[in-house]
């Protein structure tokens, strides 16, 4: 059952890489990343139970949080070319 | 008897998971502009993560590991809008229009 | 006060819960990372009616299921498209009025928009909201209003 579910997030992230490789702008390569981080944490998720070792679950969700905080911190630095500017005093 | 109801809903939900996976997969690559693959890639975060890790907390049943899978999902289903919302108008800024791409089309 | 006190009683169960150990040790490390948190929490102001909106969890109970409902079928709307060879779609930007009083209000209707897929939510000027939308069928449930109107009735007047 894991096997299938592994397989089938595996085709998904082959093919959300294969946009982060055609990706014209910028913004397609992040979006492609972000699903294939959500997936990685899926895929995470699938790998602990297969393997009966469900302390990797923290992994999966320490994953979860740094895939997001990692997607708005690059996209900020896309808007305004430096982590440190922007926000509510913004310049 | 109660085991295998369980197996049956979970292979179910993992199928209707991982096809969902795969169709937004296709889509991301097979849509034309960069607001439809916004579409495509929401499809996959929504119908396809929550399937699965359902699945995996019907098989878990009730422990420590259940409620693990239940913060997974509920956190990626509180970032994932904030995440799309948060590319569309950095793109919005950033120069991709919405609006030349409908040209040809509808 | 009292929403202080539900922070650091909803941080520590995430805390047992999550630790799944219970000698004295991390349990009273537990403890002190409650404090420390809730503590940060205050000194940012973010405790308020708007960050740890206590009032409506109960009302959102009624709200997911029917939110859940919406997502299926409009995920197989969505997939149905993807996958047919013709690729039937008419993406198009348009603008709603959202009818919420308070900001939170606002925010869940714009993160359901978002959830919903076939539509994305791309910028809130005060109480327009700018939508990109997939489809004109797409478009069209949300010119409805009904998700507006389901979401001003259970955000009621907090």
């Amino acid at each position: 059952m894991y096997t299938a579910a592994g397989l089938a997030i595996l085709i998904t992230m082959v093919l959300a890489i294969t946009r982060t490789l055609l990706g014209p702008t910028v913004y397609d390569r992040i979006l492609a990343v972000n699903m294939f981080g959500t997936k990685t944490v899926l895929i995470i998720a699938v790998i602990a139970f297969m393997s009966g070792r469900t302390d990797l679950l923290d992994i999966a969700l320490a994953y979860a949080l740094i895939n997001f905080i990692g997607i708005v911190a690059v996209l900020k630095f896309f808007e305004y070319g430096e982590f440190s500017r922007g926000g509510r005093g913004r310049p | 008897m109660m085991e295998s109801v369980l197996d049956l809903l979970s292979w179910a939900l993992i199928v209707i998971g991982g096809a969902f996976g795969i169709i937004g997969g296709v889509g991301i690559v097979r849509l034309p502009t960069f607001f439809t693959r916004i579409h495509a890639a929401g499809m996959a975060e929504t119908m396809c993560v929550p399937p699965i890790l359902l699945a995996m907390m019907l098989q878990s049943g009730w422990s420590l590991v259940t409620f693990k899978l239940a913060v997974i999902l509920g956190f990626l289903f509180l970032t994932s809008p904030a995440a799309s919302h948060a590319l569309a108008k950095a793109a919005l800024h950033g120069g991709v229009s919405p609006h030349d791409e409908d040209i040809g089309r509808s | 006060m009292i929403r202080y006190v539900s922070l650091a009683l909803v941080l520590m169960g995430i805390w047992l819960l999550l630790s799944g150990h219970y000698d004295p040790l991390l349990i009273s490390l537990g403890v002190v990372s409650v404090v420390v948190t809730v503590w940060i929490a205050a000194r940012l102001n973010v405790v308020d009616h708007e960050g740890h909106p206590i009032h409506i969890v109960l009302r959102l109970l009624t709200y997911f299921p029917w939110l859940f409902w919406e997502i299926i079928k409009s995920n197989v709307d969505v997939a149905r498209r993807v996958l047919s060879p013709s690729l039937p779609i008419s993406p198009q930007v348009f603008s709603v009025p959202a009818s919420q009083k308070t900001d939170v209000g606002r925010t869940i209707y714009a993160n359901s928009i978002t959830l919903t897929p076939g539509t994305v939510t791309i910028d809130v000027r005060g109480s327009q909201v700018e939508v990109h939308a997939l489809t004109t069928e797409s478009a069209d449930g949300v010119k409805t209003g009904r998700m507006d109107a389901r979401v001003t009735r259970f955000e009621g007047e907090s």
